[in-house]
């Protein structure tokens, strides 16, 4: 075996010319067609389906019990909860991603790939994990459990403890969508500022945060969605209070649990929307400034 | 080019992102004071339950709380929270500010007063009958017309019988399903070995285990998984009630253990937070003649029997009832031998990872 092997191996060197058949487009049209209805009937059956299964179930006894199960007080205020959630967390991570964002691309530092791997960190590590380190901080048993329960302030089991889980799991949304945009761009354009007499604060307001704008709202939609949606940090942060501390998310699970079927997928279906409007506006952003985008990124 | 700039307003994203917060702010501010208007609670306590209670605290709540403001005319809001027995004392001791805790067994109130010392060791005794105003019991739920011939527990241990079960190390009805089953072996063979083989071997046919009896019942009637699910009386009345006697039956074993769900004060956050004499009086309210006869309709059977409706007591049928203290020496015996780090329940369940969630 190893005689025949040899002899080709030589002849051939290691960079081996592609054969004329391996041409990206040049399959038959039948196969292209295969895999094309494979991935269709895929994105049907994993996406669309189950999308279109929530909203069915949320209206299987019509209209009226769809919109009769958000006058439940536990639900009414679950969705004000994520809503307070999302705008505590949000902004924050808006604040935190442009400067983390900015710090990266614009300045070099020790360090700085090891920063950038720590952004990236929630996404890798499991939620359940996320929630239980807030429990090991702040818990009764915790680091800080003694201090906090001798002042008697509560984080985790109360909103607080919720939105720092959110914080926590939506860190790397809006650093993720600037980095690479804001490297790209360079540092050229807040030189001359600078150079024009522009203090910080005002190279900031209309050189950079213009250059990045697109990306920022994106990486918002984005961190909103996520933060409305989490379910394994706020869970395990949550202790389940009805009225009190849970989510959309935790409340979907409850009303399921309880057979409350039409509740459940009618906040479900709340969800859903929220995607359905974070991908729409996404895909108007694309659409309607995906040439400006162009644009900056051609600039700088 | 700077002179320019200077007279642009703020820039796009500043915008989009300063409108997304007004809108979100508009939103609170809207919610926020109808929501207090609508519950405005003057006063507030914790319970938290376990699984399966969802419908019975439900009810037994609005009823308390009626019943609280025509005695003193203070309106008060029973806040409840539900997960498996087990994870809700786990909660308890991590700072969950629960007023009262009525879970599915003693052990798990008995951590709570170990490890969090939030309450004395001898709670136990501070209200009637070991502080269970209701008790269950384990029995059977089997696809309708029982296809598998389920009558008894040495079916369950039948190969290609698949049964549901929640985890013990998790869920507290697990742990008195597990327990019945040992009773069960044990009071035929009188073999402590021959019991722990025969749990083993039900063991060996659950596929899958929930955090909690809920979960489960999840399991089995609405995805349809399993032949047997072991279950609280209460929970199979429920089921059955939820989804019909046409899909389900439930089958009595010859022989069962008395479960004993009990209810306590926690001391150290009734205290902290001057609750003290509306959780006690919460209590007690749950073995008054009101909530007895709301116990016994919710499946569960009350300690007092002449408070509830004759009809809701036929329905429990008469059996075999072993008590944990007669078999097992007690919760906390029962609870190092079989369910703690490295018990029984360790070394004869071998199928990791389904420990999710």
């Amino acid at each position: 075996m190893s005689r025949t092997m040899m002899p080709e191996t030589s002849t051939r060197g290691v960079p081996a010319p592609p054969a004329p058949s391996a041409a990206v487009t040049d399959e038959a049209p039948l196969t292209r067609w295969v895999l094309i209805g494979a991935a269709v009937a895929f994105l049907l059956l994993f996406l669309v389906l189950p999308l279109i299964a929530i909203f069915a179930e949320a209206l299987r006894r019509g209209i009226a019990a769809y919109f009769a199960s958000f006058a439940d007080p536990d639900t009414q205020d679950a969705i004000r909860l994520t809503l307070l959630v999302a705008a505590i967390a949000v902004p924050l991570n808006v604040v935190f991603g442009i400067a983390a964002a900015w710090a990266v691309a614009k300045f070099d530092f020790a360090g700085k790939s090891l920063f950038v791997t720590f952004i990236d960190l929630p996404f890798s590590v499991s939620p359940v994990v996320s929630g239980l380190v807030f429990v090991l901080l702040f818990g009764a048993h915790g680091v800080f459990g003694g201090f906090l329960q001798a002042h008697d302030i509560r984080i985790i089991f109360a909103v607080p403890g919720i939105v720092l889980a959110t914080i926590f799991v939506t860190f790397p949304f809006v650093a993720r969508e600037l980095i690479p945009l804001m490297q790209e761009q360079g540092t050229a354009e807040e030189e001359a500022a600078l150079t024009l007499g522009a203090s910080g604060f005002r190279m900031f307001l209309t050189v950079t945060l213009p250059n990045v704008k697109w990306a920022l709202l994106y990486g918002v939609l984005l961190a909103n969605a996520r933060a409305m949606g989490e379910f394994g940090a706020v869970s395990v942060v949550s202790g389940h209070i009805r009225g009190l501390t849970n989510t959309m998310p935790l409340q979907v699970e409850i009303l399921y649990n309880e057979y409350a079927f039409v509740g459940a997928f009618a906040v479900a279906s709340l969800l859903a929307g929220l995607a359905l409007v974070t991908l729409v506006a996404k895909a108007l952003l694309e659409w309607r400034y995906g040439d400006a985008l162009a644009r900056t990124h051609r600039h700088g | 080019m700077m002179h320019l700039r200077r007279s642009t307003r703020w820039p796009g994203p500043v915008r989009g992102v300063l409108a997304y917060s007004l809108v979100l702010a508009a939103t609170l501010l809207a919610a926020i004071p109808f929501g207090h208007a609508q519950r405005a609670p003057a006063v507030a306590i914790t319970n938290v339950s376990y699984d399966p209670t969802r419908e019975l605290y439900k009810a037994i709540n609005e009823a308390f709380a009626k019943e609280w403001l025509a005695r003193t005319g203070q309106t008060v809001t029973i806040r409840t929270s539900h997960g498996g027995s087990g994870r809700q004392a786990r909660t308890v001791i991590d700072g969950l500010q629960a007023d009262v805790v009525t879970l599915a067994l003693a052990a798990d109130i008995d951590a709570i007063a170990q490890r969090a010392k939030l309450l004395p060791a001898d709670w136990q005794a501070r209200l009637p009958n070991n502080s269970s105003p209701y008790t269950s019991t384990i029995v059977f739920l089997v696809r309708k017309g029982n296809p598998k011939g389920i009558r008894d527990w040495d079916d369950l241990a039948r190969p290609g019988v698949a049964v549901i079960t929640p985890n013990p190390k998790t869920s507290g009805g697990a742990r008195w399903n597990y327990l019945a089953a040992w009773a069960f072996e044990l009071d035929r063979t009188k073999d402590p070995a021959k019991a722990k083989a025969f749990v083993e071997a039900i063991y060996r046919n659950v596929p899958v285990l929930d955090t909690g009896a809920r979960g489960s019942t999840t399991t089995f009637v609405q995805r349809g998984i399993g032949d047997v699910f072991i279950s609280w009386e209460n929970e199979a009345h429920l089921a059955l009630a939820e989804f019909g006697a046409d899909r389900i039956d439930i089958v009595y074993p010859s022989l069962s253990i008395l479960a004993e769900p009990p209810v306590a004060l926690v001391d150290a956050v009734v205290d902290r937070r001057g609750t003290r004499k509306l959780a006690e009086a919460y209590l007690d309210f749950l073995y008054a003649p009101t909530a007895q006869r709301i116990v016994a309709a919710n499946f569960y059977r009350p300690f007092r029997p002449e408070a509830a409706d004759p009809a809701d007591l036929a329905r429990f049928p008469r059996l075999k009832l072993v008590t944990i203290d007669a078999v097992f020496g007690g919760w906390a015996k029962a609870q190092g031998e079989h369910f703690a780090e490295g018990g029984v329940f360790d070394r004869i369940y071998r199928p990791g990872g389904s420990f999710a969630r």
